[in-house]
C-alpha cells in the first residue's frame, strides 16, 4: 500500500542532519576559532619548577673567602599525597612535637591540599640525614634543598648586608622574585644583588591530575638552566676588619680606613655590631626583630655611612688648604695666638705659629684667623659670595652631598648653604664672624666618618681622590663600575697640600706642642689631625684623622670614637693601632693595644644617657 | 545451505563496515584514554582495553548469532522480548545494585549487566510489532495512546532507576511514531515545551507569565483583527490581577505573583466564555488554551525543577545554562572535557599525546567521555571523521528502513536510528557542552559490554531483518 508518511523521512533526515551539523559547528569554535584551550590545558599540566642558582660568594682583597653558601634542607609536603603515618615516629625524626606537626600540616592543608608547601625550614643535617632515609615510608613528604650563607668569620656584617626572603610588596614590583625567593639586604647584599643572585632556571614538568610529575616537558628542551651568581671580590682586607672590630669592642663609633691611592674601602667599622651570621636560617627573624628593637646600642645602625657629626679640628687642613689656595695666607703666614681669638678659645701653647706648626698644635686662633682672610677676600664682593666659593672646595672634597659609592645606604652630610645663614640673619646681614665656627669645624656642618676618610685620602693623595668603594671587582674578571676608576681632583695646587701634611706629620711626629703623638709608629710617617666632635648630649667624641706612610700612602683612616672626649685620647690609638696592623701585620705598641682593648665606653654611655634622658 | 548465501549476499556490508570501523576506532582510543607505561600492550586483559577486546570478539559473535537466527523469530517474538526485558528493569530496581547514585545493574560474580541497554532494542522490537499489526494508523489517539506507552513504560522504569540518560533515549523513539503518522502538532508542542522549561529556568517567572499574557493577547488580536477585545481581555486581566494582588499583599502574604496572575487568567477566562460561546470564536478559545496550559507549565516547571528535581540533575542543568559556574564542582568534567577538545586544535596532539586524558584531568574518558580523547588527540579532523561516520550510518540505516517492504521492518529501523541519534547527539554534545551531562555511552565507542552488545544487537536485528526484506514475515 502507499505510506502517506513517506516524505517525512526527509524531515527525520534533516534532523539528523541538523543536530550533526550543531556538534561539528560547535567543535569548529571550539577547537579552531578559541585558542584559550590549548592554554587551559597546558596550565592544567605543566608545572614550572624554579631551579635556583647557587648565590655568588665573597672574597676579601686578598682573596680569603668571606662568604660562602651553606645547603639547608626544607621539608616540603603535598597533603593530597600523604596517607596515614606512624606521626609519633614522624615527629621523633625530625625532632618536632605532634602540636606543631598538626600545626603545619593544618597550614600547608589551607594553602593548598595539591600544591607543594614548606612544612619544615631548614632543619638540621643530623635531621636531614635521618629523614633521608626514611623517606619512602611518608608519601607526599620531600626534601627541597636551599642554599643559606655562611660567614667564615664572625665580622663585617654592616660591610656585607644580610640575605632574607622577599616581601609582598616587591614581588608585586619585581616579576623576577617569587614568593620564598631569598634577596639580598643592605651592604654588599644589597648593592650587587644583581650580580650576586645569578639567574634563576626553569624546568617543565607535565604532572597528571594529582600533580604528580608525569616527565619532562618535551623532553627538556624548553628548560633553561640556572646560571650561577657572580663572584664579589671586596675591597676589605678581612684580616684588618677584624682587628678593627675587636679594638671597637666595648665602644660606640665608627672606622673607615681607604687605600687613597686606589678608593677602596679596606675596612669599614660601626660598633656596636653583631655577627652577621645571627641573621641566617630559622633564627633570622627572630634574631633580626631582637637587633631591631635594641635602641640602646643599635646594632643595624651603620654610624660610618650614617652618623653626621661635626668634624671638629679634622676640618682645620682642609682650611688651610682653601687658605693657601686663595692667596690669603702662605706657608709662612704667621698668627699670634692668645689662648683663643675672639670668642674662640685656644690651648695653651707656644705663639705665633705658622700653618704646619698650626696644623700640628690644632690652633683655633690660626684657623679663625685665616676663615675670616677667606671670607673677607677682596676678590670677592660680598661674605656670602666668599662663602660660595668656600663651600664649592668642601663639595669638591665631597662634603654636603652623597659620594656615590656603593653602599646603598649612604648620608649626604651637610654644609651649609648661604641662604641657610640669610634664612637666620638675613640677606647681607651676617658676616664671617657670624660663621666663624666652620673655621675650627664646629657650628651647623655635618660629615660622615667615610666623608672624613675620604678627605684624609684626597689630601694623602694630594689633591684628589676616587669615589670610595667597597668591591674590588665583580666576577673573577675583574669588572668594576667605571665610576670607581674616574678621578676627582680638587682645584688646590700639590705644593699647599705638602704645607698641610708637613703639619699633619708633626702633629703625629713630635713638632713642638705636636697633639697626638700617641699615634706615632717608629719607622712609619704617619701623618694624622686630631679632632673632637661637639657632642650636645654628653662627652665629646674623640675623632682621628690619618694616612700613612707620608710618601706613597697606603693607608687613610678616620676614627670617631663617641662619648670619648680628646681626639688624641682614644681616637689617635686606635687609627695608630689600625695603620701599623694594616701596614705590618703586627703591633709594636702592645701596652697600647692593651688599653684600648680593655677599654669599656659602654659604663660612660650609661651615664650620659641617664644624664640626657628626655623628658617624658 | 542456500540460504546463508542469500544472506551474505542481501547483507548491507555498508553498514557492517562502519559498524567495525567505529568499533575498531573506539578500542584505540579506550586504549589512548586508558593508557599507561605499564600496561602498554593493547591485549592487556588487566586493562581496560584489553577487556574491551573481549567485549569486541564478542559482540561479534552476537552480532553473527542475531543474523543467523531466522527473521520471524524477531516478529514472532517481539513481545515476549519487550516483555522479558521489561521484568528484567522491574527486577533491576530490586535487586540491583547502586552505582553513582543509581540502580542500573546487575551484579553477577564474574560480570555485571545493565538491563537498560538491552531494554533500548527490546523496545523498538515492540513498537515496531504493535505498529505492525494495528496497521499503524498513528492519526488516531486509539494507536498513538497504546504505542506511547510501549515507550514510556520503560522510560518511566529508568526514571526510577534513576536513569536519565536512558529515559531520555526511550522518549526519543517519538521520532518512529512522527515517521509513522503521528500529528506534527505533538512534536511542535513537545519543542514549544522545551523552549518553555529552559525560559522558566533562566527568566524571572512573573514576568515570563506576564510576557505570555501580552503574547497570547497580541495573538487574539491577529485572530480576530479586532484591538477591542485584546484591550479588553488585557483589561479585565490586570483589573482582577490588581485586587488578588492587593488582597495578598495586605491579607494573605503567602502567595507568589505567578499563581496569582494565573488564577487571574483563569477566573478571565471563566468571565468572557460567555462571550466565546455565543460568538463561536473559536480561535480566542484556542489561545486561551494554549495561555493557561503555558501557565500551568511554567509553574509546575518551576515546581519540579526546584522540589522534584535530584539535585545533581538541577545542578547539571543549572550549570549548563550557566546559571552558576562552578569549575572544579559539577561543572569540573564539562569544563575539562572542553578543555580537552578544544585544545586539540585542526589536527590534534597525535595519538597517546593527549595531555588531558593520559594526565586523567577528564574522569570517565573510556566511557561517557571517550570522545575527549578523539577531540584532543584527533582534533578537528578526527572529530569531524568521527561524527562523518556517524551520520553517515545513520543515513544508511534511514535508507534501509525506507526499503522494508514490511511495515515491521520499517519501524524497527527507524527506532534503531532514533536511539544511535540521541546516543550520539548527547554523548558528544555533553562533551562539547551543549546538552547537560547525561551519561550515557557513544554507540560502538565508550568501554563497557552491556552497551556494546546492546547496540550490536539492535543493529544487527536490524541488518538481519533487511537481508530478508524481500521475504515475507507471515
Amino acid at each position: 500500500m502507499k505510506d502517506p508518511f513517506i516524505n517525512r523521512k526527509y524531515i527525520v533526515m534533516a534532523l539528523v542532519i541538523t543536530g550533526f551539523l550543531a556538534l561539528i559547528i560547535r567543535l569548529f569554535v571550539i577547537q579552531i576559532v578559541k585558542d584559550t584551550y590549548r592554554l587551559s590545558a597546558d596550565n592544567n599540566v605543566l608545572r614550572y619548577v624554579t631551579q635556583y642558582p647557587a648565590r655568588g660568594l665573597i672574597y676579601d682583597r686578598n682573596g680569603k673567602l668571606i662568604v660562602s653558601n651553606q645547603a639547608a634542607y626544607d621539608i616540603m609536603v603535598i597533603p593530597s599525597q600523604t596517607s596515614v603515618i606512624d606521626t609519633a615516629e614522624f615527629c621523633a625524626l625530625l625532632d618536632i612535637t605532634k602540636d606543631i606537626f598538626r600545626k603545619q600540616m593544618r597550614t600547608a592543608i589551607n594553602y593548598s591540599r595539591r600544591a607543594p608547601s614548606v612544612f619544615l625550614k631548614q632543619i638540621s643535617d643530623a635531621n636531614y640525614a635521618r629523614f633521608q632515609e626514611k623517606m619512602f615510608l611518608y608519601p607526599g613528604f620531600y626534601v627541597q634543598p636551599r642554599t643559606l650563607r655562611k660567614y667564615s668569620r664572625p665580622v663585617a656584617a654592616h660591610i656585607l648586608g644580610y640575605v632574607s626572603e622577599v616581601d609582598e610588596g616587591l614581588i608585586k614590583k619585581n616579576p623576577y622574585y617569587k614568593s620564598g625567593d631569598y634577596i639580598g639586604k643592605s651592604g654588599i647584599e644589597e648593592a650587587y644583588e644583581s650580580e650576586l643572585r645569578g639567574q634563576k632556571g626553569v624546568k617543565i614538568f607535565m604532572v597528571d591530575v594529582f600533580s604528580r610529575i608525569k616527565g619532562s616537558y618535551a623532553d627538556g628542551s624548553m628548560d633553561t638552566v640556572a646560571v650561577q651568581g657572580e663572584d664579589i671580590i671586596s675591597s676589605i682586607n678581612i684580616d684588618l676588619q677584624e682587628y678593627g672590630e675587636l679594638l671597637m669592642k666595648n665602644k660606640r663609633g665608627s672606622i673607615v680606613a681607604i687605600e687613597p691611592s686606589s678608593g677602596e674601602v679596606l675596612s669599614l667599622v660601626s660598633a656596636p655590631d653583631y655577627d652577621p651570621g645571627l641573621l641566617v636560617g630559622r633564627i633570622r627573624s627572630e634574631n633580626f626583630a631582637r637587633l631591631q628593637s635594641d635602641t640602646a646600642l643599635q646594632p643595624l645602625f651603620n654610624r660610618a655611612l650614617m652618623a653626621s657629626y661635626p668634624p671638629g679640628s679634622t676640618f682645620k687642613p682642609v682650611n688651610g688648604l682653601i687658605g693657601l689656595q686663595e692667596g690669603v695666607i702662605t706657608e709662612d703666614t704667621k698668627f699670634g695666638c692668645d689662648q683663643g681669638y675672639l670668642f674662640v678659645g685656644c690651648h695653651l701653647h707656644s705663639s705665633p705659629l705658622n700653618l704646619p706648626q698650626a696644623v700640628a698644635n690644632s690652633c683655633n686662633s690660626y684657623f679663625c684667623q685665616t676663615y675670616r682672610r677667606v671670607l673677607e677676600n677682596k676678590k670677592y664682593g660680598s661674605v656670602e659670595e666668599a662663602y660660595i666659593h668656600w663651600k664649592s672646595y668642601l663639595n669638591q672634597f665631597g662634603f654636603g652631598s652623597r659620594l656615590g659609592t656603593d653602599f646603598v645606604n649612604e648620608l649626604a652630610g651637610f654644609i651649609p648653604p648661604a641662604s641657610y645663614y640669610d634664612r637666620f640673619h638675613g640677606k647681607n646681614r651676617w658676616k664671617a664672624l657670624t660663621v666663624i665656627s666652620l673655621a675650627i669645624g664646629q657650628g651647623e656642618i655635618g660629615t660622615t666618618p667615610l666623608q672624613m676618610a675620604n678627605m684624609t685620602a684626597a689630601i694623602a693623595n694630594r689633591g684628589f681622590y676616587y669615589t670610595p668603594h667597597i668591591v674590588k671587582a665583580v666576577g673573577h674578571e675583574g669588572k668594576i663600575d667605571p665610576k670607581f676608576t674616574l678621578k676627582h681632583t680638587i682645584n688646590i695646587d700639590t705644593a699647599h697640600f705638602e704645607s698641610v701634611i708637613l703639619g699633619m706629620e708633626g702633629a703625629v711626629g713630635g713638632m713642638a706642642g705636636a697633639t697626638a703623638r700617641v699615634a706615632a709608629i717608629k719607622g712609619i710617617a704617619v701623618c694624622g689631625k686630631t679632632g673632637t666632635a661637639q657632642n650636645p648630649h654628653g662627652k665629646d667624641h674623640s675623632v682621628f684623622i690619618a694616612f700613612a706612610p707620608k710618601d706613597d700612602p697606603k693607608i687613610a683612616i678616620a676614627v670617631y670614637v663617641e662619648n670619648a672626649g680628646f681626639g688624641a685620647t682614644y681616637a689617635a690609638p686606635v687609627a695608630s693601632l689600625m695603620i701599623e696592623k694594616y701596614l705590618r701585620d703586627s703591633i709594636s705598641n702592645k701596652a697600647m693595644e692593651q688599653r684600648i682593648l680593655e677599654l669599656n665606653l659602654e659604663e660612660n654611655i650609661k651615664e650620659d644617657e641617664t644624664e640626657h634622658k628626655p623628658v617624658e | 545451505m542456500k540460504r546463508s548465501i542469500n544472506l551474505w549476499n542481501s547483507l548491507d556490508k555498508t553498514s557492517v563496515i562502519l559498524f567495525l570501523l567505529l568499533v575498531i576506532m573506539g578500542w584505540f582510543n579506550i586504549y589512548a584514554a586508558v593508557y599507561n607505561e605499564e600496561h602498554t600492550r593493547i591485549f592487556d586483559l588487566s586493562q581496560r582495553y584489553g577487556k574491551q577486546f573481549i567485549w569486541i570478539l564478542a559482540a561479534i559473535v552476537t552480532g553473527i548469532f542475531a543474523l543467523i537466527i531466522d527473521n520471524r523469530f524477531y516478529f514472532f517474538f517481539a513481545w515476549f522480548i519487550y516483555g522479558f526485558l521489561m521484568l528484567l528493569l522491574a527486577l533491576v530496581l530490586v535487586f540491583g545494585t547502586e552505582i553513582n547514585g543509581a540502580k542500573s545493574w546487575f551484579e553477577f560474580s564474574w560480570f555485571s549487566l545493565q538491563p537498560s541497554e538491552f531494554a533500548k532494542f527490546g523496545t523498538a522490537l515492540a513498537l515496531a510489532g504493535y505498529l505492525n499489526t494495528r496497521r499503524h494508523d498513528l492519526t488516531r489517539w486509539k494507536v498513538i495512546i497504546p504505542a506511547s506507552a510501549i515507550i514510556l513504560f520503560p522510560a518511566l522504569l529508568t526514571a526510577l532507576q534513576p536513569d536519565m540518560g536512558s529515559t531520555i533515549v526511550f522518549i526519543a523513539l517519538f521520532l518512529v511514531l512522527f515517521r509513522e503518522g503521528m500529528s506534527p502538532y505533538v512534536f511542535v508542542s513537545g519543542m514549544l515545551a522545551i523552549i518553555l522549561f529552559f525560559l522558566t529556568l533562566l527568566v524571572n517567572n512573573f514576568y515570563l507569565s506576564i510576557a505570555l499574557v501580552v503574547l497570547a493577547l497580541l495573538l487574539i488580536w491577529f485572530a480576530t483583527r479586532r484591538w477591542k477585545i485584546a484591550l479588553g481581555g488585557g483589561i479585565i486581566i490586570t483589573i482582577i490581577t490588581a485586587i488578588f494582588y492587593l488582597i495578598n499583599h495586605y491579607v494573605i502574604q503567602s502567595i507568589d505573583n505567578e499563581i496569582i496572575l494565573l488564577t487571574a487568567v483563569l477566573l478571565s477566562g471563566l468571565l468572557v466564555s460567555w462571550y466565546i460561546y455565543v460568538k463561536k470564536a473559536i480561535a480566542v478559545f484556542v489561545i486561551f488554551l494554549f495561555l493557561l496550559g503555558s501557565l500551568v507549565f511554567v509553574n509546575s516547571v518551576d515546581y519540579g525543577f526546584n522540589h522534584v528535581l535530584p539535585d545533581h540533575q538541577r545542578d547539571r542543568i543549572n550549570i549548563l545554562l550557566g546559571i552558576k559556574s562552578d569549575p572544579h564542582g559539577t561543572g569540573y568534567n564539562v569544563n575539562q572535557s572542553i578543555i580537552s577538545i578544544g585544545s586539540g586544535g585542526l589536527t590534534g596532539k597525535g595519538y597517546l599525546q593527549g595531555t588531558q586524558t593520559k594526565f586523567k584531568f577528564v574522569p570517565k574518558q573510556s566511557s561517557d567521555f571517550i570522545f575527549c580523547t578523539i577531540g584532543e588527540e584527533w582534533g578537528f579532523l578526527g572529530s569531524f571523521v568521527v561524527i562523518g561516520s556517524y551520520l553517515f550510518l545513520l543515513l544508511r540505516l534511514i535508507f534501509l528502513a525506507e526499503r522494508q517492504r514490511s511495515v515491521f521492518s520499517r519501524v524497527y529501523g527507524y527506532g534503531v536510528v532514533s536511539i544511535l541519534f540521541i546516543h550520539v547527539f548527547i554523548n558528544i554534545g555533553m562533551a562539547i557542552g551543549i546538552v547537560p551531562v547525561i551519561g550515557i555511552p557513544l554507540p560502538f565507542f565508550s568501554y563497557g559490554g552491556s552497551s556494546l552488545w546492546g547496540f550490536t544487537l539492535l543493529l544487527f536485528v536490524f541488518l538481519r531483518l533487511d537481508a530478508s526484506r524481500n521475504e515475507y514475515l507471515v
